[in-house]
């Protein structure tokens, strides 16, 4: 009967490494990725925004506009790394106040946050890699 | 013998069921006072109240102490460029007030320490935002020694001036208990949701006091 179940176990585990083999590099990535984003948020981004992204009343805007975060992708390198001050139009309100800077950020630390973003809080964006925060910090406005 | 045992038990029990209802404790400093009553001295404890106070408020009103006669208050420090605990303090504190909204019976009460920038013109934009349209949560700007001096002594909660902290200003994130005494009867670490809640349970039993009486 032990033997069975070693038996059954041998095979599950070997089914489990084999899904896991399975995953592509890319998913990998994406999902430390994810897991540093969630981190890096919730000791940079979540006092104002909050550990559900809902933001705070007026003051904060909330991340659940997927619609903003779409057509800004290439912009929110800049937002993170130099700050944001206002208006600025979300879910249909006007948000004025200032996003401090968070200019001691690696690329790779915003290519988390931003992957954590844009794939939480209804968001699903996909991965976005590290090599696109240079890219887009280039191209900053201000 | 055996009766004595018996009576000992018995009033030991009757003791540990004759606390009641729990009560609130009282914070800070305390002292007797003596006063001679038909002969006989009786001692008081007195215990620390709220100094008698006027601040200007998000209307540019000036108010005092006596608006806050005849209600149970929450009191904090904050600031409104603060990105660090106030978001998180206030995020809670709006929780506590939709529980409370309407009843006459609680206030808030939130100091800025910022006593430079925070003007009422900024206040009042602070709480427009957090969509605060009446009086039963007020944001006050006072001087800065008066502000100071109030957090430290009188709501025990630490706040000053460090050029080397990010914003330049540190303080703590409690949220303290007023009762209708000027007396502090909790403080809760604002930025902790089970302390919050700690704080409406201790509320509400503060109310139910003075409902008894």
């Amino acid at each position: 009967m032990s033997k069975n179940k070693f038996g059954i176990f041998s095979i599950l585990s070997l089914i489990g490494i084999f899904f896991y083999a399975c995953q592509s590099e890319e998913e990998i990535t994406y999902a430390r990725y994810y897991t540093a984003g969630k981190q890096l948020y919730e000791n940079k981004c979540a006092n104002c925004h909050g550990n559900d992204g809902a933001g705070l009343a007026m003051l904060y805007p909330p991340l659940t506009d997927s619609t903003f975060l779409k057509q800004n992708k290439t912009k929110l390198a800049c937002y993170i790394k130099n700050g944001l001050q206002g208006p600025i139009q979300i879910s249909g309100k006007n948000y004025e106040g200032i996003m401090p800077a968070q200019a001691t950020l690696s690329d790779i630390e915003i290519a988390e946050i931003i992957t954590f973003i844009t794939n939480s809080f209804g968001n699903k964006q996909g991965f976005y890699p590290y090599q696109q925060v240079g890219a887009d910090l280039q191209n900053c406005s201000n | 013998m055996k009766y004595l045992i018996y009576i000992l038990l018995a009033t030991g029990l009757i003791q540990a069921c004759s606390n009641g209802p729990k009560t609130l404790p009282f914070l800070g400093e305390r002292s007797t006072k003596d006063t001679l009553i038909n002969g006989k001295t009786v001692t008081d404890t007195i215990y620390q109240t709220i100094a008698p106070f006027r601040y200007y408020n998000q209307d540019s009103v000036l108010i005092s102490n006596t608006d806050y006669d005849g209600s149970i208050y929450v009191a904090d420090f904050f600031f409104t460029s603060c990105n660090t605990i106030c978001p998180i303090m206030h995020r809670n504190m709006l929780t506590v007030l939709d529980k409370y909204k309407g009843n006459e019976h609680v206030k808030f009460l939130s100091h800025s320490i910022d006593t430079k920038y925070d003007l009422p013109n900024r206040l009042k934009k602070y709480a427009d935002k957090l969509g605060i349209r009446d009086n039963q949560w007020q944001f006050v700007h006072g001087s800065r020694d008066s502000i100071y001096d109030i957090s430290a002594k009188n709501y025990l909660v630490a706040a000053y001036e460090d050029g080397a902290a990010p914003q330049g200003l540190v303080h703590q994130g409690w949220f303290v208990l007023i009762d209708k005494e000027k007396r502090i009867r909790g403080a809760y670490d604002g930025t902790k949701t089970d302390q919050v809640a700690q704080l409406m349970s201790d509320m509400d039993l503060l109310l139910q006091e003075y409902e008894q009486k």
